[in-house]
């Protein structure tokens, strides 16, 4: 298969291209029977803000603005920087700069990842469906949902087994929706049995149509502690809905230690500890992400030899979001009466203290074997060099969690990397930008291909398609020591 | 409209870049703004379909030129063939040898029909159509490796003398070179005779049977190739002094012979850093190579 020439299908030329070859546009070429994409070259450039991110895009012409990129103040990104053919060849860009006296070293590939996908953290309360239940994309799986975290709800998407292993169909739906998700557009993604979410890394995720606003504050238990002394003398019983763990103030430790009296109160759901309650109604999108429409629907009949009549009752989600305050009459039942203006403030301060909703997205990619020795002929010393912290590993500029154990397997904030740093070869696969830095002696000492190291100002002048992009501001500089901001 | 076509203003806000496939264009138009959006608004209707209609006719397109075959229909097709048409009786070339000419040349045409512009360029992928009005002028920048883009010297063009096309053929370049030559730089009447003429002279800029030099099957190298079976320069090795001189004096002799047929006006052969020119001392053609030397990547 790999010494077969293959069809490119991204325009009518229909190029038949051979392994190492490109095709007429020079834009695809075949790398082991598989189409690849090259694109023009992003460099990073240090700067205060992030700003107008992108400065002149040359392009084919040649045409170069005059000026040379400074030593230690640009950094060279892997965003277009394309892949060897074969991966025993040297990685396209070896650039050497100046930093602090020390010859740094950066190796900079793009990456065809196959065993790649996305975490995606959702804010939100609100049940978008059980757990293990598939996600899709344009009606195909490419997913599915995981735990849920505080406030959150966690979507892992793509995956090998997604990417290669069903239809061609999911194939190509899953590497789609990745390649969105990581170059920070929208996507929408269904989930079997639960919710239609719109997912947009930075972006606050729409839920069924409806756009959260709020992360919670915390669970119904833990928003009963912040805020009993808030509450005393001003309400008798307050209930916090929660899907997870429904706060009841009277029964709460937190109440207790106020001394609040027993109100009689009856909760549906089971009782964990001493005003802590789960399962108090079904998963849902409404209050405190349960199926409650009607809170009161929550609660059986108040104990007549604990409660009282004109007994004072808050009930509140978890965001703040909902809320309802009801008086006991004089058969003890809940009366709900406009919410007096004490109180008001201490609901909105529970949505004050509410954290704007979002999503994020983190690539997940594992280096793998061809992709090392594109860096060094001995590719395990640059997981090893990895493992030491001599080398530096970062995704488009931007920082990277590299998983303990073995291989490089790392995951990086998308929001952090410059726009459109992914790209995708049909078969299918993401293209992610990878670099790794190190000192030159270092980078020799693991045998790197130290005669294609070039100077940083090779890549200025040379014809190259560059695209220079502003330093995000959050990201550590990537040929810093340390973890030291700008 | 396909959803292919990229089109779109370069960051400086003047230029024009349109690609589509293999196809990569710089547009720049100069006069009144309102004529310019006029002209980058033809230029867009134009290309959104180009490729398609190109592709519609490909085969042929790739099949050798000869003076009695029929002629293709679409409008870049047959500006193609129009330009390898001189050659056909006597050579092998096919309408590709000037696809890149003739696509920019018809975006001219469009952008031309549709606004009165002072002066204009369509440049794809080095290959230019020119537009010149008045005391315009256009100071083109010759280089003899894309791989080290320095300038090894410039052409002035005028509204005066006729040349409104450029292209420049070599091994090095995108397209596959029968000949050896980095860079054949010439100048035309159009983009698209400009294009087939550097192909030919690029290609007899050569020495065949040369040991330092390795060709390849145009097939082995891209299955679909126009070249068929035909070899094709992939490197040269170090060559003597007066070996550079033979090569470039059997592309001179080709150069002057097509000059004197008027199919292009001026050339530019360049090869291990030596450079000959032709035609640039007449009229209002003028050439500058200054003394250069090379610099380490």
């Amino acid at each position: 298969m790999a010494d077969e020439a293959i069809r490119c299908d991204a325009c009518p030329v229909l190029c038949y291209i051979k392994p190492g070859r490109t095709g007429s546009c020079d834009r695809y070429g075949n790398q082991n029977g598989k189409l690849v994409r090259l694109d023009p070259h992003v460099v990073l450039d240090r700067a205060v803000e992030r700003g107008e991110s992108v400065v002149p895009f040359l392009e084919r012409n040649g045409e170069w603005d005059g000026t040379l990129l400074s030593h230690g103040e640009t950094f060279v990104t892997a965003i277009g920087a394309g892949t060897t053919y074969p991966d025993y060849k040297p990685a396209p860009f070896i650039i050497s700069s100046q930093v602090e006296g020390v010859d740094m070293v950066t190796v900079v590939t793009e990456g065809i990842f196959s065993y790649c996908g996305v975490k995606v953290k959702i804010d939100t309360d609100r049940h978008l469906g059980t757990e293990c239940c598939t996600v899709r994309s344009q009606g195909e799986a490419v997913g599915h949902i995981t735990t849920s975290e505080y406030g959150s709800q966690m979507l892992s998407l793509g995956g090998v087994r997604h990417l290669t292993g069903g239809s061609r169909q999911e194939g190509t739906a899953t590497c789609d929706a990745l390649l969105n998700l990581c170059n920070g557009k929208a996507v929408e993604l269904a989930i079997d049995d639960g919710a239609t979410v719109v997912v947009e890394a930075g972006k606050p995720p729409i839920v069924d149509g409806q756009q959260e606003e709020r992360m919670r504050v915390g669970c119904g238990s833990a928003t009963i502690g912040m805020f009993a002394k808030q509450w005393l003398g001003k309400v008798d019983e307050v209930v916090v809905v929660d899907d997870h763990i429904t706060g009841v103030l009277s029964e709460h430790q937190a109440g207790k230690l106020l001394g609040l009296r027993e109100t009689g109160i009856k909760l549906n759901g089971r009782r964990s500890t001493p005003g802590r309650y789960f399962q108090v109604a079904e998963p849902g999108t409404s209050w405190g992400g349960t199926d409650v429409e009607d809170p009161l629907s929550i609660l059986g009949k108040f104990n007549a030899k604990r409660a009282w009549p004109g007994l004072r009752l808050l009930m509140v989600s978890t965001t703040g979001e909902h809320s309802a305050y009801f008086e006991l009459d004089e058969h003890l039942r809940p009366k709900e009466k406009d919410l007096p203006v004490t109180l008001r403030a201490s609901v909105a301060r529970i949505q004050e203290n509410c954290e704007p909703a979002l999503c994020t997205v983190l690539f997940m990619g594992g280096a793998g074997g061809s992709l090392r020795a594109g860096v060094t002929e001995n590719p395990v010393k640059l997981t090893h060099s990895v493992r030491d912290a001599l080398t530096r590993v970062t995704c488009g500029g931007a920082p990277v969690y590299v998983w303990p154990g073995g291989g490089i397997t790392f995951m990086a904030d998308v929001s952090r990397m410059p726009q459109n740093a992914f790209g995708y070869v049909p078969t299918p696969a993401l293209v992610a930008p990878i670099e790794f830095t190190l000192k030159l002696a270092d980078y020799a000492a693991l045998g790197g291909y130290v005669d294609q190291v070039r100077p940083l100002s090779s890549i200025s002048s040379s014809h190259e398609g560059k695209r220079r992009v502003t330093a995000h501001s959050d990201n550590p500089w990537p040929l810093e020591s340390g973890a030291k901001s700008k | 409209m396909t959803g292919r076509a990229q089109m779109r203003m370069l960051p400086n806000g003047r230029r024009l870049h349109l690609q589509d496939g293999p196809i990569d264009l710089i547009v720049e138009a100069f006069g009144a703004t309102r004529e310019i959006d006029a002209a980058y608004r033809a230029a867009c209707t134009r290309f959104v379909c180009l490729l398609d209609e190109l592709c519609g006719e490909l085969s042929y397109l790739r099949q050798p030129c000869s003076p009695d075959a029929e002629w293709p229909r679409g409008p870049i097709a047959r500006r193609m063939t129009a330009a390898v048409m001189p050659y056909a009786s006597e050579f092998f070339i096919t309408p590709m040898a000037a696809v890149a000419g003739a696509v920019a040349e018809d975006i001219l045409t469009a952008m031309l029909g549709a606004a009165k512009l002072s002066r204009a360029y369509v440049n794809d992928g080095g290959d230019i159509a020119l537009h010149l009005t008045g005391v315009e002028k256009f100071v083109v920048g010759m280089v003899e490796r894309p791989d080290r883009p320095s300038l090894f010297g410039t052409f002035t063009i005028t509204s005066e003398n006729s040349v409104r096309g450029i292209a420049t053929s070599g091994w090095r370049g995108r397209s596959f070179s029968l000949g050896i030559a980095d860079a054949v730089t010439v100048l035309a009447d159009r983009a698209a005779a400009a294009d087939a003429a550097a192909t030919m002279i690029a290609n007899a800029v050569d020495l065949p049977g040369h040991l330092e030099i390795v060709r390849v099957p145009a097939c082995e190298l891209a299955p679909d190739s126009d070249l068929g079976s035909r070899f094709v320069t992939q490197a040269v090795g170090k060559l003597a002094a007066p070996e550079v001189d033979e090569a470039l004096a059997s592309g001179l002799r080709a150069a002057e012979r097509l000059r004197s047929l008027g199919l292009i006006r001026a050339a530019a052969l360049n090869l291990c850093g030596q450079t000959r020119l032709v035609g640039v001392s007449e009229g209002s053609l003028s050439a500058a190579v200054p003394e250069r030397s090379l610099m380490h990547a």
